[in-house]
């Protein structure tokens, strides 16, 4: 029956008041102790620096025709996957173009719309994306205003090297945007 | 006995909670609709039960995920079962979640005082949705890991913290082992908690504003037990029955697909997976997405489903007039449509689009595949399925000879993977490369210089054609039948599986074979079987078609102990580096037709 509040003072109303103040807030602070635990180890991913880049031997000049058509190559570099590390992880694969006698294009096979792969049509002489339908001409340019892709297939740098090896700086950009954002 | 209850009621009130559940009144009565909100419980519940088993059997990393599901799916007594329930509860949870909204909003029930619960309905909607988001990849097969990367990728298009909450979902820039554990730990922690959470609320907010029954009933009220508990046992009965048909119903028809949920073959990143769709549900966000274009797909995504939502979720205060209510239900019987519509239109684009099609076919024949593989006596290795099907010639074969090889050369007429093929023929048809038959073509004055053979290349006008042409074509039948053993045992020497019974018949022929080749017929004079001759000018015959030879053939065609300088065009694939010797490897080993076959039943 102690509990019970009395008539009260103006005193003791202000006392009763900080101590509610200082209940809220001790238990705030007790709640933080986990839950800042928490919040750091799940948003670990976004302090962690990607992975640096550097260029990869896809294949050789030999592989790739004249013919002015695409070929696709996997791509295999080292990968840290968490705990895991490869030595040779497929991370991805692009479009190689001979242009020249010894000059390559390369394309992310990434579709920049929402990630799936593209395919080369032969009879279109087009890239299709098998998800929404984006097209791209076979420079990489968008084909069509109306893909929902809204920019062409990422080029990427290469490299032919004096021995005819096709070097490739693989990476993937950001999706569903006009500009290419490398994914960190 | 009954001392022992009075004692429990007091202490727990638990008759007077029994009194409130079982003797609810319904006014107006029982009817067949007001059990949508039992049928919603009892998936949720068949999930729970069928989700923990699961979780007990599940292990998620990139490695042992499939894996696992793999082993419960083919090894474990009623594991597809247990698969299927999961599964397909969650393909018709959806329906049923639609129906009792339907449901609530054309009987009024989220009017006053029953708001906040309707709130609750629609949040609950929106976390079972969630989990079949998460849920789609847990077992880490090509299709899910495709579908949900789409998803994903969607969700990153949300401007500002769009990409950031894509990175902590899937636990970095890339997919791996923490994309697994947390969705894992989302599907089967947080969001199951934060249902159970609402399922509390609502079913205490239910309590206190009891049923919403009929406005203008002609029907007296009735209590809840016995008369709506039965019509709900039945409709759960109905359910069960329904999943149970959808389980089996591939073995009941006799149709291809599998008993209980499909497992595609293991998540490859590198390997495209063009079938990619996400479940029947979300079929309609992924049609209405195709008509938005570049960057406006926000508002396809996220923008238009938010208004549609927002104003559901503003319902009971439209429908504080007659005419907003009729509104609210014209309104989402017009979601409804409009989605049934556009699900419609995915569906039949694809029924029609013969490359998704072939998509999917080969990803059935390589879900199929890999299972052989799995149960293969090698097993799966500790690495992961995922080497199986990379190091399997008959999947891999094919693709590497499409990709490498059909430019120039055919199968059976056509790249390997039973594609035409634009390009003109210029070199050999390696199908069945190696047998007496294929030989045999060769020797054949009539077909040597068809394309099949040497038709195409500069080796048309070379020593070999124009010895068939001049000297078997007038052979009298005893020299043919020389040539028959010749045939024999040139082919004896690629040790095909295929021709393993006939070569081991016809070992004396196979010997005979030999010696008139260095003697009678004269194939000595330019090539070499098992006996080194340092002036053959033609390919070394020793171990012809076997993998060893392959595998050297395919490295350097040019070495002199092949073509030397009378090859034509024909890269050195190995030299070059234009294919890993694994790669080769596979090519000869599919060629030969050398792959693991499970033992027929
Ligand atoms: S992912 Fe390529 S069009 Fe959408």
């Amino acid at each position: 029956m102690s509990m019970q509040s009395q008539p009260a003072s103006a005193k003791s109303g202000r006392r009763s008041f900080f101590k509610g103040a200082f209940a809220v807030v001790i238990t705030g602070i007790a709640a933080l102790v986990p839950s800042l635990a928490a919040f750091f180890v799940l948003t670990d991913p976004l302090r962690r620096a990607g992975e640096s880049i550097s260029s990869v031997r896809v294949t050789s000049l030999e592989a790739l025709p004249n013919d002015g058509v695409p070929r696709k190559f996997p791509v295999l570099a080292p990968r840290t996957d968490a705990w895991n590390k490869y030595a040779d992880a497929p991370i991805g694969a692009v479009y190689l173009r001979r242009t020249g006698e010894r000059s390559v294009e390369a394309l992310n096979v990434v579709c920049p719309h929402a990630g799936c792969f593209v395919d080369f049509s032969g009879e279109r002489g087009q890239f299709i994306c098998p998800c929404h339908n984006s097209s791209f001409k076979v420079d990489g340019s968008r084909a069509a205003l109306t893909s929902p892709a809204a920019r062409g297939l990422d080029s990427l740098e290469v490299e032919v090297r004096a021995d005819g090896s096709v070097w490739v700086r693989f990476e993937n950009f950001e999706a569903g945007r006009a500009e290419k954002i490398p994914v960190a | 006995m009954k001392g022992a209850l009075d004692w429990l009621d007091q202490r727990t009130g638990f008759r007077q909670l029994v009194e409130d559940l079982f003797f609810a009144n319904i006014p107006g009565g029982s009817r067949w609709r007001y059990a949508t909100g039992t049928a919603v419980i009892f998936c949720i519940f068949i999930q729970f039960v069928t989700g923990v088993a699961l979780w007990l059997s599940y292990s998620p990393s990139t490695q042992t995920a499939w894996e696992s599901v793999n082993y419960l799916q083919n090894h474990v007594a009623g594991g597809w079962m247990l698969r299927g329930l999961h599964h397909y509860t969650a393909q018709i949870l959806p329906v049923v979640l639609a129906l009792h909204l339907m449901q609530v909003v054309i009987g009024g029930a989220y009017k006053a005082p029953r708001e906040v619960n309707f709130w609750f309905t629609l949040l609950l909607i929106q976390v079972v949705l969630f989990m079949a988001l998460t849920g789609y990849q847990l077992p880490w097969d090509q299709k899910g890991f495709w579908a949900t990367k789409v998803a994903m990728n969607i969700l990153g298009i949300v401007p500002v913290i769009g990409q950031k909450l894509q990175t902590i979902l899937i636990g970095g820039p890339d997919y791996g082992q923490l994309t697994l554990t947390r969705f894992f730990g989302i599907h089967a922690g947080i969001l199951p908690g934060t249902l159970i959470a609402l399922l509390i609320i609502h079913a205490y907010l239910f309590r206190r504003h009891g049923f919403k029954g009929a406005q203008s009933s002609r029907k007296p009220d009735a209590p809840f037990w016995p008369d709506q508990a039965l019509r709900n046992a039945v409709v759960c009965l109905a359910i069960a029955a329904t999943l149970s048909f959808l389980i089996v119903r591939h073995r009941l028809f006799g149709t291809s697909g599998p008993l209980g949920a499909e497992l595609g073959a293991p998540a490859d990143p590198s390997e495209p997976y063009s079938a990619a769709r996400p479940e029947w549900y979300f079929l309609f966000l992924y049609q209405f997405l195709k008509y938005f274009p570049a960057q406006m797909e926000i508002m396809g995504a996220i923008i238009i489903p938010g208004i549609v939502m927002t104003i559901i979720f503003l319902m009971p205060f439209i429908g504080r007039s007659p005419s907003g209510h009729r509104f609210n239900i014209g309104f989402l019987a017009c979601v409804f449509v409009c989605a049934g519509l556009l699900a419609s239109i995915a569906f039949s684009g694809d029924a029609h689009n013969s490359s998704y099609q072939a998509a999917v076919k080969a990803a059935r024949l390589e879900a199929e595949r890999v299972k052989q593989l799995a149960d293969s006596p090698t097993g799966v290795p500790a690495g992961g399925a995922i080497t199986l099907l990379r190091n399997d010639p008959f999947t891999q074969g094919p693709k590497l000879f499409a990709k490498n090889c059909a430019s120039c050369h055919r199968y059976n007429g056509h790249d390997g993977l039973g594609n035409f093929v634009k390009d003109p023929q210029h070199a050999s048809d390696l199908a069945d490369f190696g047998s007496r038959a294929w030989l045999a073509g060769l020797l054949d004055p009539e077909c040597v210089s068809s394309t099949n053979y040497f038709g195409a290349t500069k080796l048309r006008d070379g020593k070999m054609p124009k010895f068939v042409k001049t000297k078997v074509a007038h052979y009298m039948p005893e020299q043919k039948a020389q040539l028959q053993k010749v045939i024999a045992a040139v082919s004896a020497e690629a040790q095909l599986k295929s021709q393993a019974l006939s070569d081991a018949h016809d070992a004396a022929d196979i010997v005979e074979g030999r010696a008139l080749f260095r003697d009678a017929i004269g194939c000595a004079d330019c090539h070499q079987l098992r006996e080194p001759d340092e002036n053959a000018t033609a390919p070394d015959l020793t171990g012809w078609g076997s993998r060893e030879w392959l595998v050297k053939f395919l490295n350097n065609p040019a070495h002199p102990n092949f073509y030397g300088d009378h090859n034509d065009h024909m890269p050195a694939f190995g030299e070059k580096q234009i294919l890993t010797s694994q790669s080769i490897g596979l090519i000869a080993d599919w060629l030969r037709g050398d792959w693991y076959e499970p033992a027929k039943p």
